[in-house]
């Protein structure tokens, strides 16, 4: 089936060469690239995805949209600029509202035509089933000129839609596609002016052609015409429809058939003829455009909320000499999966700036328990990732690295048997994560080590960060030690912040700023209010 | 068809918004005891009076066309309660039938339910028709000769005699002729029962004859033990039969509009009716005002009593004469217990009554209409702080002020008294400044002498100062006459009839005229 699919694929771009010289062929709207199909392989979540919380952000882009298998395009990182580009550009297109409107009807439409073709081989009557498959064809080619018409009406810009667009004009001027729309009309129009009566008796019921008797309703409502009030009730009852028919309603239909032959007979000849009318290339693109509208579906609410979101300017990762000078920023950004939460809540969201410039490679986290450290350190590490599908970004303005992997290390509660193991445990996952890491990886290590003395952990951390700060690549580590903030110059210091007229607020900000702890431990005095003039002020009372 | 009883060119809307004081109105001019008088013990009558009275008409035509109603109404009072009891017949006997217990789910019973609505129905109708032929010449105003010719016009016997027909044919048991076309997956659809060509000739005969003279082809019998088949036969004759049935259901809801439109209009003049009859028992009198049109300045009167008090007392209630015509302001000042309130809260029920379309308790009665009546209380029972109090008072000032219209009627009743006199005073003066610059009628009970010298002092032309009577040994009359305000308001003399004097007789008597 699918080396079938490919097969066709091949055939299609030739014969689009062949034509029209000058176009791009189009190999997808994810990728510019002839190897653009590499990208559907991937089935395996990536190992950082539940660390970071995007196992939560992926789950809920694809939630409803199971039947176009978007998870691979997700599990798929780019590695090159070009490709991010091309994305970025289709993204930019559909910031267009008509233009996304217009695709979600044509997604819309090619989910009925899969509807009809089901039903078209599920059903079990033969001029049921036919029927179905006629209506199927007929959404179909209705639904592709739609397209065509929406494309060609919006001002698209990027690479992937005019090359779509072309292909698309080229095919639906086509003449087997042109003959498939005028035979469905044809069809459609001969079985929807049929009109039969139907005499039904207590064991019995005949079938004959309508002969233009008075609705009887009509007649009811002439007579008590003289007190129409105008709105009333509707006493219709609501039948429920099934798709299936019952016996009866398959006879009366065989009847029609016998009444009416020639239409049947056509219809007949219809299916036989185009059994095989759905266009690969269509096809694909209809699940892959759903990559972009899955995850401007999961921003909307976001973008409600006042939160921005950015295309980030991306560069290569830094080749492997830690001297290089780098610029990252992110402005304004925060959590995506925690910014969904809370804005369902319609709690407040709490960005955050950080950069990184020169040698600094490194954020090393501390400051108070539940102030944001945690977040940081997975935004940091999703905003990377998002950056490589090729996906707008939290944040008003971001320049971000491209990497050839991310690893994380959080602290697992549900791991912890015994206190050695768990130990233990770190260090192997470490040494793994160390082995493998790059100068192009980025490393996420999120409280390591709380489960052992401070000596030990202060003399295993340095080691470790010693290791990552060596291989020059970037990493954000939350930490509760102080020390670890000023190990180099590659290092930059953060803590999470308290409000300082209320210091039981937390303000969720992470600020560059040296960990001396001190402002730290006030902080917490403050907010028991055993200060030296709060204790004065109480026991003066 | 439409009853047409209270405005010449449409329904009275019942459901339509009562004014927003609705509660204050019903609080401060006691309308609860009008209303209970107007229903006797008919809780709807009660709920149209209500609506009707809140919701008078700045209308002079309308307000005519509804007393000329009032007075046929007034001549034959047993056709009127008549006619009225048919619609509540019709209304309740539909509400008992067996049908109405069904819920709607199939349209078989759709169907049997309209058939017997619509047979009580016709049964009523019948009825009204009667009245209408019987008392024809009966009626003088234009509102029921309408409504009697109309009925005599519609609910012709030939009338009568095509919904029986429908009713017979779509009652009985027997073949239907269903049209359908193919719908989604070539199911039929938009399955329709169609009307044998001609109903008197026996459509069931024809189709018959049709059937066994062409033997038509397309015909199917179904196995006698084929159960599931049959229920399918069902299921299409059900959706055969569900438009009719839906079109005879809404007509049965059209004409039970008609009849509660009609309990409704007739409703309010049975309430006028009780409350004429209650009113006479005590041979207080009763008079048709004479409404002037909104933006003319008219308020004058002789005999004008307040009507709850009338109906809540044995007393021989007393009665007021003013004219005020041109005047925008009435200042009462005077004595406690001096009849003020009593006279104030006969002004507000007379415009309201008047501008319903009713009679007004008086000898005689005139006066513009108004866009809208308000009243502004001293109310006691709010909280003891007298900040508070005030608080609360102007709080419901500002909230009139965000509805008044040109054209109001605003009641006053020892408002803004909660304060000092001078603040009180001023404020008072400040408020009524500005609402006669807004073109509105104000009238005000007072014992804020400032306020009330202040515009004594100002000598307008347009302001008329009463004042509860006093006789020389101070006994209360209970009169109001036209004279400048006093400083006292001789609570002193209450004082000492209720707690000096130990007369009980007088007591009492001073208490029923308590507001």
């Amino acid at each position: 089936m699918k080396a079938d699919r490919g097969k066709k694929k091949e055939l299609r771009s030739t014969q689009v060469k062949n034509t029209v010289e000058a176009r791009t062929p189009f190999y997808g709207i994810l990728s510019g690239r002839p190897d653009a199909d590499s990208l559907n392989g991937v089935t395996e979540m990536p190992e950082c995805f539940s660390d970071l919380n995007l196992d939560q952000v992926i789950d809920t882009i694809t939630r409803g949209k199971e039947r176009y298998e978007l998870r691979p395009f997700f599990y798929s990182p780019l590695k090159d600029i070009g490709t991010i580009q091309y994305r970025h550009e289709v993204m930019r297109d559909l910031e267009d509202l008509t233009l996304l409107d217009d695709i979600r009807s044509f997604a819309q439409g090619m989910n009925t035509v899969r509807e009809y073709v089901e039903l078209s081989t599920k059903l079990s009557y033969k001029y049921q089933k036919e029927r179905w498959f006629l209506d199927a064809v007929g959404v179909y080619c209705d639904v592709v000129r739609n397209l065509l018409g929406d494309l060609t009406r919006a001002d698209v810009k990027s690479r992937g839609f005019l090359a779509f667009r072309d292909f698309l004009a080229t095919y639906v001027s086509s003449n087997p596609f042109t003959s498939l729309c005028s035979e469905t009309e044809i069809v459609l129009s001969q079985l929807s002016q049929l009109k039969y009566s139907i005499i039904i008796r207590g064991g019995s019921f005949t079938v004959r052609k309508y002969n233009s008797e008075v609705d009887y309703s009509t007649v009811v409502e002439k007579t008590f015409a003289r007190f129409n009030k105008g709105a009333t009730s509707d006493y219709r009852v609501k039948f429920s429809d099934p798709l299936e028919m019952n016996h009866i309603e398959a006879q009366i239909l065989a009847f029609g058939s016998q009444l009416f032959p020639d239409v049947f007979h056509d219809l007949n000849n219809f299916c036989e003829k185009h059994s095989d009318f759905l266009d690969e290339t269509i096809v694909n693109f209809d699940r892959e455009i759903q990559f972009y509208i899955a995850y401007i579906e999961y921003l909307a609410p976001l973008k409600q909320a006042d939160l921005k979101f950015c295309y980030p300017q991306l560069s290569e990762p830094s080749v492997n000499i830690p001297k290089d000078a780098i610029q990252l920023y992110d402005y304004e950004c925060f959590d995506l999966a925690l910014a969904r939460k809370l804005v369902s809540e319609d709690s407040p969201v709490v960005c955050n700036d950080f950069y990184l410039t020169g040698q600094e490679r490194i954020f090393v986290v501390t400051g108070p328990n539940q102030g944001g450290k945690t977040t940081f350190a997975r935004m940091f590490g999703q905003l990377h990732y998002l950056a490589s599908l090729g996906m707008p970004v939290p944040g008003r303005k971001a320049r971000l690295s491209l990497f050839d992997q991310i690893f994380t290390h959080f602290e697992k509660q549900e791991r912890m048997s015994s206190l050695r193991g768990k130990l233990e445990d770190d260090l192997i996952r470490i040494h793994k994560i160390l082995e493998a890491a790059t100068a192009q990886s980025i490393i996420i290590m999120n409280e390591i080590f709380t489960s052992t003395t401070l000596q030990d952990a202060l003399f295993l951390s340095r080691n470790v960060l010693q290791r990552i700060i060596d291989l020059g690549c970037l990493a954000v580590c939350v930490t509760f030690i102080d020390e670890l903030a000023s190990m180099s110059d590659s290092t930059v210091s953060l803590a999470s912040t308290v409000a300082s007229e209320n210091p039981a607020l937390r303000t969720f900000k992470i600020l560059r700023k040296s960990a001396d702890g001190l402002a730290f431990a006030m902080s917490i005095a403050e907010k028991y209010r055993v200060t030296y003039e709060h204790l004065r002020k109480r026991l003066l009372s | 068809m439409k009853a047409l009883l209270l405005y010449k060119d449409r329904d009275f809307e019942t459901d339509q918004a009562l004014p927003w004081n609705e509660d204050a109105l019903t609080q401060d001019l006691s309308l609860n005891t009008l209303f209970e008088a107007m229903a006797g013990q008919d809780k709807f009558v009660l709920d149209i009076a209500r609506k009707v009275v809140l919701s008078g008409s700045t209308d002079l035509d309308t307000i005519l066309y509804r007393q000329e109603i009032l007075r046929d109404c007034l001549r034959n009072p047993s056709v009127l309660r008549e006619a009225y009891q048919v619609a509540v017949d019709a209304i309740e006997e539909k509400r008992k039938s067996f049908w109405a217990f069904f819920s709607h789910r199939s349209p078989g019973s759709v169907l049997y339910g309209a058939i017997e609505s619509l047979q009580i129905f016709v049964s009523k109708l019948k009825l009204l028709r009667n009245i209408a032929d019987e008392h024809e010449h009966e009626f003088r105003s234009s509102g029921f000769s309408r409504l009697v010719a109309m009925l005599r016009q519609e609910l012709t016997d030939e009338y009568f005699e095509e919904i029986e027909s429908h009713l017979r044919y779509l009652r009985s048991d027997h073949d239907v002729l269903v049209s359908a076309k193919l719908g989604a997956g070539n199911k039929g659809t938009n399955y329709i029962l169609r009307k044998p060509p001609d109903l008197r000739l026996g459509w069931l005969k024809r189709v018959r004859l049709a059937v066994s003279r062409k033997s038509e082809p397309y015909t199917f019998h179904l196995d006698p033990r084929d159960e599931r088949g049959a229920e399918a036969l069902g299921n299409l004759r059900d959706r055969g039969i569900n438009l009719v049935a839906n079109a005879l259901a809404q007509s049965a809801d059209h004409i039970q509009t008609f009849f509660n439109m009609l309990r409704t209009e007739l409703g309010f003049y049975l309430g006028c009716l009780n409350l004429y009859e209650r009113l006479n028992e005590k041979e207080n009198h009763v008079c048709f005002p004479i409404p002037s049109p909104v933006r003319e300045r008219r308020h004058s009167f002789s005999g004008l009593y307040d009507t709850c008090l009338a109906l809540t007392t044995s007393a021989k209630v007393v009665g007021n004469g003013i004219s005020a015509d041109g005047k925008n302001l009435v200042i009462i000042t005077g004595a406690n217990q001096g009849g003020k309130s009593t006279f104030l809260r006969s002004i507000g029920l007379a415009q309201l009554m008047m501008q319903a379309g009713m009679f007004v308790s008086a000898d005689s009665f005139t006066a513009n209409l108004c866009s809208a009546v308000f009243t502004h209380y001293k109310r006691e029972e709010d909280t003891a702080m007298e900040s508070g109090k005030f608080d609360e008072e102007l709080s419901r000032m500002s909230r009139i002020a965000d509805h008044v219209t040109p054209d109001s009627l605003l009641l006053f009743n020892e408002s803004f008294a909660a304060t000092n006199e001078r603040e009180g005073s001023e404020i008072a003066r400040q408020i009524v400044t500005a609402l006669l610059e807004g073109r509105n009628k104000v009238f005000f009970v007072t014992h804020l002498y400032s306020f009330a010298g202040t515009f004594y002092e100002a000598a307008r032309e347009n302001t008329l100062f009463l004042r509860a009577q006093r006789l020389e040994d101070g006994t209360r009359t209970f009169k109001l006459e036209e004279a400048e305000p006093l400083e006292t308001s001789f609570g002193q003399d209450l004082y000492e009839r209720i707690v000096a004097n130990s007369d009980d007789t007088k007591r009492r008597n001073g208490e029923s005229y308590e507001s």
